[in-house]
């Protein structure tokens, strides 16, 4: 391969993907690094790119502190609710502290925030959620993140990281390929913050023709912060809490606004209220703490997402199908259908042209709600993703270990979706995970613990050859069949991402199979994704296309894998309606009110899982 | 819907691969002009039709569910401020949207922390971020931590 190999050497801070963790990551850099040299690495173009490429319509997380809204610990709380206990409590805490600084300076910097006309404060549409006006939010934190940068490199796929050869298990940049030139880029850095993003499309999605491209999160969401820090040795943790979501039928256009702002409800096929009806026999699952109608009515205890999403389903499953929303009344306010139809079309446009395309009008008639295929990733409301140290202010001794937001891999940082247990950042959270990550990462190279990293040219050799084997491959094989991609010696990424979905969806609890599996699939389902990987030696890129095709499969792979291990260790069903262990449908609180942990050795690929203790955040009255 | 361009308006530019989120828009090499290679990795986020300047690309909604005859068409304008958006039905209804996207003139508002003062010692010492405690929120108020909030993380099972 004729590729120039180009080094950029000597960097302090390496971002590798600038979504919202990413660019808050290099914009806050510059601040307690002024002398420090900070590049990104973006696979995509800085100005429209990670989940917020299309814009949002509120921000899912803000406190309000300013008007005595809410607190930091009262936000960690609903988190704790919403995700059946299971939430790295120090980390929400401290994101939720700091998030409000980061949402006021957005408004600063030009972001339309919507006002509530009689008390100048935001608009909320719930208690977490302001509205905004959001079309252009990424191009403003892209805009603020290029102002601290010294280099941006769009079009860069990242698909590796760089291990330090002369101290073991400490960071030293990252390598890839630009997926325009081909050229290979090595990244020597004295720290990574990785905001790479989670991961769509892992699981059978339940549109497979065009609409496979209508994911609810993006599908350049590749897995790849998971790829990345798995295939370096670092620890995961809460990867089997995959998210299923309730959104309008095939656009997976958001309810948020619609059921907090519009006050649209669900009814099912018949017109009749269902969650109800499922709540005796699912309290029986999960236990009275964890799902109380009559004290959530009373005291506005939120009911998990993943226990409505289990009256959907089950309803949908009892015959008494479509679920709709009821949106007829709000839709009649003028006002209201304007927010409804902005909302779609500032984060979600296709719901937009498909209500076009088939004459729905909210007004006239109740459109048709859905589950998901699901989805692995940590800033919504889920917390998949890397195992980090928390602030030494808040952290206990097993959450600490040295630097804010650092990876068990020393100099690797995270932020939005790639750190692990901190679910409901949202975007707000995930730019100020990554501002938090680059403070600590300043202060990790001012202690001088990023000296001396050396990077061998035997590394950076090897990774070069793993790179481009796709394409070498292809060369090597294509003229040994007449024409098509049915070739003996190769699969495409395609082929392979088909067959990855395919497994995840029927071994690994997808929607297909209701969210269901066991010991016994999970088992199988691991099988086959190693013998998948051996086929990932042997993928075919025909251009520098598919070779984006081709890394991005492979840290989905690579995910996958790690979300089947987690899934296989809890052994418990702490989210029905996210997902069912078939033989053991109870939650656990005895053995399993404990955050999983992994690690995949990078020599041998086995995984060791182990229990991580769980911290709550306590009041004095509760001590 | 995936996208697709228009053979009499595109000029070939290159704006849309230039965005593309996903490495989908690229140029012809016949034709010279641009066009969605991969329709079922589109995912609609119409950053290619904001981007592109003979308005050379719209969107055909994703054919395994939506019907044909219907359009929906943005003007994103950065001096104004604004973006108007116009849905027309398969039934032949309109309907307009129009909404702020900033509210100060590009590339103005977001200031230079290269030239931002240095933080001292003590702020890096601390648990602050820039511009904090100032904005967070907006007065004299102070970082939350355990001890003002009267908290403790405890190990154990609480709801």
């Amino acid at each position: 391969m004729a590729y120039k190999t180009i080094i950029e050497d000597d960097i302090d801070i390496l971002v590798v993907g600038a979504g919202l963790g990413g660019t808050g990551a290099a914009w806050e850099a510059r601040f307690w690094g002024q002398d420090k040299k900070i590049i990104i690495a973006e696979k995509a173009n800085i100005d429209r790119s990670g989940a917020v490429a299309q814009g949002l319509y509120a921000i899912n997380c803000y406190m309000g502190t300013r008007w005595g809204e809410n607190n930091p610990e009262d936000h960690v709380r609903y988190a704790r609710i919403d995700l059946m206990g299971m939430v790295r409590e120090d980390l929400a805490f401290d994101m939720a502290r700091h998030v409000d600084s980061t949402v006021h300076q957005f408004e600063e910097w030009g972001l339309p925030i919507m006002k509530n006309p009689k008390t100048g404060t935001y608009l909320r549409e719930g208690r977490w959620q302001i509205m905004i006006h959001g079309e252009s939010y990424k191009p403003i934190v892209a805009e603020a993140a290029k102002k601290s940068a010294d280099k941006v490199y769009n079009r860069i796929c990242v698909t590796h990281l760089l291990m330090d050869d002369a101290k073991e298990n400490r960071i030293a940049g990252a390598v890839g390929f630009n997926v325009r030139t081909g050229n290979y880029h090595v990244f020597k850095s004295k720290t990574v913050i990785c905001g790479a993003g989670g991961a769509s499309n892992i699981f059978k999605p339940r549109s497979t023709g065009e609409g496979m491209g209508r994911t609810w999160y993006a599908p350049w969401s590749s897995g790849s912060a998971y790829g990345l820090m798995i295939e370096a040795g670092a620890k995961m943790t809460q990867m089997e809490n995959r998210i299923v979501l309730a959104r309008f039928k095939d656009g997976y256009g958001p309810v948020g606004a619609y059921f907090l702002h519009l006050k649209t409800y669900t009814q099912n096929g018949m017109g009749e209220e269902y969650e109800s009806n499922w709540f005796p026999e699912l309290q029986k699952m999960v236990g009275k703490e964890y799902l109380d109608p009559e004290a959530s009515h009373l005291t506005h205890r939120p009911i998990p997402t993943c226990l409505r999403n289990h009256a959907l389903i089950n309803e949908v499953n009892a015959g008494r199908g479509p679920i709709h929303m009821v949106t007829m009344p709000a839709f009649q306010d003028p006002h209201l259908e304007e927010v409804g139809w902005e909302n779609f079309l500032g984060m979600t446009v296709g719901q937009a042209v498909l209500w076009a395309a088939t004459d729905v009008d909210p007004k006239n008639e109740n459109p048709e709600l859905t589950t998901s295929e699901p989805y692995v990733m940590g800033s919504h409301a889920t917390g998949c993703g890397g195992w980090c140290s928390g602030p030494e202010d808040v952290s206990p001794p097993e959450y600490f270990w040295g630097y804010n937001r650092m990876m068990t891999i020393e100099g690797l940082f995270g932020a939005g979706d790639a750190v692990g247990g901190t679910p409901h950042a949202f975007s707000s959270g995930s730019f100020t995970e990554g501002r938090l990550a680059a403070k600590a990462a300043c202060k990790y190279i001012d202690d001088g613990k990023g000296e001396g990293i050396t990077v061998s040219d035997e590394q950076i050799d090897r990774r070069k050859e793993e790179i481009y084997k796709p394409l070498v491959h292809y060369k090597t094989y294509r003229n040994e069949i007449v024409a098509g991609d049915v070739n003996p010696h190769y699969i495409n990424p395609s082929q392979g991402h088909d067959r990855l979905q395919k497994l995840m969806d029927e071994y690994c609890a997808g929607v297909t199979v209701n969210y269901m599996t066991n010991e016994k699939l999970l088992n199988i389902g691991l099988k086959k994704l190693r013998i998948m990987e051996e086929d990932l030696e042997k993928l075919a890129a025909k251009d520098l296309h598919e070779l984006l095709r081709a890394w991005e499969l492979k840290h989905r792979h690579r995910t996958s894998e790690c979300v089947t291990q987690h899934t296989l260790f809890r052994k418990e069903t702490r989210w029905p309606g996210y997902y069912y262990r078939g033989d053991h449908m109870k939650l656990d609180d005895d053995n399993w009110h404990v955050l999983t942990v992994s690690r995949r050795d990078p020599e041998t690929g086995e995984y060791t899982m182990e229990k991580a203790p769980l911290y709550h955040l306590v009041g004095d009255e509760e001590k | 819907m995936p996208t697709f361009v228009y053979m009499t308006k595109c000029d070939g530019c290159g704006h849309c691969v230039d965005i593309c989120p996903s490495d989908i828009m690229h140029i012809d090499p016949t034709y010279r002009r641009a066009y969605n290679i991969e329709p079922n990795m589109c995912w609609e986020c119409y950053s290619c039709v904001k981007a592109c300047p003979q308005d050379a690309i719209d969107v055909r909604g994703y054919a395994d569910f939506a019907p044909l005859g219907h359009s929906v068409r943005v003007k994103r304008d950065e001096e104004k401020g604004t973006i108007a958006w116009k849905i027309k039905f398969r039934n032949g209804e309109e309907k307009n949207f129009l909404s702020p996207i900033t509210t100060k003139p590009w590339g103005t508002a977001i200031p230079q922390l290269a030239d931002a003062p240095g933080p001292s010692q003590e702020l890096r010492d601390s648990q602050l971020l820039y511009s904090e405690p100032e904005f967070l929120r907006m007065d004299d108020g102070d970082l939350h931590t355990l001890e003002s909030n009267g908290l403790t993380l405890k190990e154990g099972v609480y709801y």
